[in-house]
């Protein structure tokens, strides 16, 4: 993302509204700029102000007379007053991160939106989670952090060691080299993105060893690392999972609760 | 949506947030899904959800690109739920939020005699949601718990500010903005509903509970 120096008043409001804080104003210029490195290209500055599209000659004019009698043009928080945000092209590596950040942009490799992973949301169509097995969602950077693949590529390689086999429709599972090693592939790996979620599935019995595993690893890496677990209920709508993370000393309460409705399309064969 | 898994707060700050979402399985049952996805849209809006969304075009609260100056005094409710659901136009995720258990488990009630064929997931405390659904005559297929947050948690800030900010789980709602939006409402520069409704147009699922910000808000002003 970058901030047009021509039209930018200074006015400060998109510096809060970045998740990363990329955005600060250049006291040698006054105006606002994005710092290339930080920015995530989450688009939240672009899409989430709105715009008033005044002319920044004037609003500067407005803010320096005030200024001297040290009242503050004040604009509403959520406005960008002379439209200053500009989208710039991307690409690789860099496209990697608005892939990650924008929930707008669908995953090329799974073609879904946000963080481009179905998980059990569909598990009553798919079917991918059974009973007896559990599927893990590992989130980086959440909430509001940030990632760098070099932080998520530790924990990969941490799990890879462990045996476990990563989901293959899951767009971090495309970017690793190689699955066995859960190695992330080498030119993407200084990009940062606002988040990115590792799908694995284990059999019940080694919950408590991968959650152990993940969380040990998430101690040595530099940003937040969110967990989910799931499960496939029995034909009572009860769940195993729940003893087992009890008994790890795990605390829940909330979650998502698929309830069954979805279902496949019937097939229709010709005879 | 994992958007809407791992929401920070205790228990008993959660009984006001129950989000429902609708998906179909890509290359499975999505073909044709679209008009289901509005059917889901117009259904929930009979029972009064306190937001919309569309994964792919926003939610019902949305930044406006052509305000005039007048904005900074009289900007209007910009909402508008009808072309929301007109606009749905390829397979999605659609989402409904309800802050209280009665309309949640009259949409469910509704969303089973509509059968769909879609997924419908209730992101919400796993307890509640089990029992309202239960009421509403549906056995729950699957569950996803939230184990919360590992790491460096000094990167997180204080709890009011985290629960405001992962109320949109993209991360679009920065923990600054939600900091900027708590100090306001405490020097009563705005209200919490209009607070609210500032954080409510970065969500872009529309996922983001404007009753329990607003509950939010008000307890920090009044600590």
């Amino acid at each position: 993302m970058k901030i047009s120096t021509d039209r930018c008043v200074a006015c400060g409001n998109c510096i809060p509204v970045c998740p990363v804080g990329a955005i600060d104003i250049d006291p040698s210029i006054r105006r606002a700029v994005v710092d290339q490195e930080r920015c995530v290209e989450c688009f939240t500055c672009y899409r989430g102000l709105s715009t008033e599209h005044l002319n920044p000659t004037l609003v500067r004019t407005i803010r320096t007379v005030l200024g001297w009698v040290r009242v503050r043009f004040d604009p509403e928080p959520d406005v960008c007053p002379t439209a200053a945000i500009e989208p710039q092209e991307l690409s690789w590596p860099r496209i990697v991160r608005r892939a990650f950040s924008d929930p707008l942009v669908p995953h090329e490799s799974t073609g879904i939106h946000g963080r481009g992973t179905e998980e059990v949301k569909t598990n009553d169509v798919t079917h991918r989670v059974a009973e007896g097995e559990a599927g893990f969602t590992i989130e980086f950077g959440r909430p509001t952090v940030s990632a760098s693949f070099r932080d998520i590529s530790a924990l990969t390689e941490a799990l890879a060691g462990a045996g476990v086999e990563f989901e293959a429709n899951n767009p971090v599972t495309h970017l690793m080299t190689d699955k066995k090693t859960g190695r992330i592939r080498e030119d993407v790996l200084d990009e940062r993105v606002l988040s990115a979620i590792v799908e694995i599935k284990t059999t019940m019995d080694r919950v408590p060893e991968i959650l152990e595993t993940a969380t040990e690893a998430a101690k040595k890496i530099d940003t937040i690392v969110s967990i989910g677990v799931s499960t496939r209920c029995d034909d009572e709508g009860r769940s195993a999972l729940e003893d087992v993370l009890h008994d790890e000393g795990f605390a829940f309460w909330r979650g998502k609760t698929n309830l069954g409705l979805g279902r496949r399309p019937q097939v229709t064969r010709a005879t | 949506m994992t958007n809407t898994l791992h929401r920070y707060g205790a228990p008993q700050t959660l009984a006001d947030d129950y989000i429902v979402f609708a998906m179909a399985a890509r290359g499975v049952n999505d073909e044709g899904s679209v008009e289901k996805f509005r059917t889901f849209l117009e259904i929930a809006r009979r029972h009064r959800p306190v937001n919309l969304g569309d994964a792919t075009q926003g939610g019902v609260y949305r930044a406006s690109k052509k305000l005039n100056p007048l904005a900074h005094w009289f900007r209007r409710d910009e909402r508008d739920p009808d072309s929301l659901v007109r606009n749905v136009n390829q397979p999605t995720v659609v989402s409904a939020v309800f802050d209280n258990p009665e309309s949640l488990e009259g949409f469910l009630g509704d969303i089973r005699e509509a059968d769909l064929g879609l997924s419908i997931n209730i992101s919400a405390l796993t307890d509640r949601a089990d029992e309202i659904a239960r009421r509403a005559g549906i056995t729950r297929h699957s569950v996803e718990y939230s184990l919360g947050f590992f790491g460096a948690l000094d990167k997180l800030p204080d709890r009011a500010t985290l629960t405001l900010a992962t109320m949109c789980g993209h991360g679009m709602i920065s923990f600054n903005f939600a900091k900027k939006m708590i100090d306001w409402v405490k020097e009563g520069r705005r209200t919490p509903e209009s607070a609210s409704t500032y954080m409510a147009r970065f969500c872009t699922c529309g996922i983001f509970n404007t009753t329990r910000s607003c509950r939010v808000l008000r307890d920090c002003a009044n600590r």
